[in-house]
């Protein structure tokens, strides 16, 4: 490589790295409570004890679920349904109409088995905080694009620093920290070390918190295009007022796709159905499976099956980027590790932005 | 310090490649199964906090 180009690349490097750091930052310092979300919301999350009821204890109907929600919040409607994994639990959130957005909505947990209203889920603690802070800083969607564009930066950051590492190794061993040099040696060893070795990790990350900023767009995608076919007989038809049984709509949608089970049901006329469908997000079985929903739509006024498709590519891509990108899917472990990676990640920022500072004020900073 | 003769860009990148293959089955390890494939995933992702420590501990000169 000539020295030109390298210079180059060094110019990449710094220059992405400079307009990200900041932001990147935020996200990483952020992102570290949020690894341990659900161990936090567990500690504060007692007011969601279950009744003591006999093992057998037959399950009342969604329905009746559905009754019980709205009951609690008089002249609001159904919105989603979602199920909860391990126990007797969904979770049903009302609104005032359809197009309502999250502040107006309601989110009750419903004991299955008593069709009773267990609590409420508010979201106004400190974790909610961090987490608009990390996805939007409250600026909405140009929020998330915005942090989005800050990740992909910080890729070509990554990028341009793995290639201005090759000349600067030609003479170091892998991983040789000099020490006994000027600070500013040592600091520019381990911030060569701490990238190369995170490299991956990293990366991924990024990439995956860059994909999860398109989530808004991408469902906006899918509506247009694939809910749009598999509807297409339904387009004019105004959101029906009698709605037919839901708990025999999710059964209709579970025989249509044997060895699945529900992850959530939109409502007809909200984001993730259509005007006149319940859709029933049928997710596998499996570990491997789970992620990878597909929906099924049933007529909501008559309750028979008009179409059940799996997902387009660009879907399967962002619900895959969530795991990966929240590191939640391997245990506490993981969650250990990827805290340790985000820790070194924040020196790697760090150090960086030093070496730019000490570079730029030889004297101040070494003295 | 001691001067090494320039190297190859495949000796400089080797030990890296080998970091990030298996900071990679890592990732991918945890999302196929639980069980064993989650040990598996602490394994590949411990190898690149290994190195950190390996290099700032026993690679000052």
């Amino acid at each position: 490589m000539t020295s030109r180009s390298i210079r180059v690349w060094y110019l990449v490097h710094k220059w992405t790295s400079l307009v990200c750091t900041a932001f990147m930052l935020l996200l990483c310092i952020t992102g570290l409570p949020l690894i341990f979300h659900d161990e936090i919301d567990a500690l504060f999350e007692d007011d969601l004890k279950l009744a003591d009821l006999p093992a057998e204890t037959p399950l009342r109907s969604l329905d009746e679920a559905v009754a019980a929600a709205v009951a609690a919040f008089p002249g609001e409607q159904p919105l989603y349904m979602s199920f909860n994994r391990d126990q007797p639990v969904v979770n049903v959130t009302t609104g005032p109409h359809v197009k309502a957005v999250r502040q107006q909505m309601h989110l009750s947990p419903i004991d299955l088995r008593q069709a009773l209203v267990i609590g409420q889920i508010v979201d106004d603690g400190i974790m909610h905080i961090i987490l608009r802070l990390h996805v939007d800083m409250f600026a909405g969607l140009p929020g998330e694009l915005f942090l989005g564009f800050m990740g992909f930066l910080m890729f070509i950051a990554i990028v341009s620093g793995v290639v201005v590492y090759a000349p600067f190794m030609r003479r170091l061993r892998f991983g040789a920290i000099r020490v006994s040099r000027s600070r500013r040696v040592k600091w520019i060893d381990a911030h060569n070390m701490l990238g190369i070795v995170t490299l991956l990790w990293l990366s991924v990350v990024g990439l995956t918190g860059v994909i999860n900023t398109l989530s808004k767009p991408l469902v906006d995608v899918w509506r247009a295009n694939e809910l749009a076919d598999m509807v297409a007989p339904y387009r004019d038809k105004p959101v029906p007022t009698q709605l037919a049984s839901l708990e025999q709509a999710v059964r209709t949608a579970m025989d249509a796709a044997p060895g699945t089970r529900p992850q959530f049901v939109a409502f007809p006329g909200v984001r993730f159905s259509s005007n006149h469908h319940y859709a029933v997000w049928l997710r596998g079985a499996t570990p491997a499976t789970e992620r990878l929903l597909t929906p099924a739509l049933v007529d909501a006024q008559t309750g028979e099956l008009t179409a059940i498709r799996r997902m387009p590519w660009y879907m399967l891509v962002l619900k895959l980027s969530q795991p990966l990108h929240f590191g939640d899917y391997g245990g506490l472990p993981l969650k250990i590790l990827w805290a340790v990676l985000d820790i070194v990640a924040i020196v790697i920022l760090g150090s960086g932005l030093y070496l730019w500072l000490a570079r730029r004020h030889p004297v101040a900073i070494s003295a | 310090m001691t001067r090494i003769r320039p190297q190859s860009l495949r000796a400089i990148f080797a030990a890296p490649l080998a970091i990030a293959i298996f900071s990679l089955v890592g990732l991918v390890a945890a999302l196929l199964d639980d069980g064993l494939y989650d040990l598996l995933s602490w394994l590949g992702l411990a190898v690149p906090v290994a190195v950190i420590v390996w290099s700032l501990r026993w690679r000052r000169q």
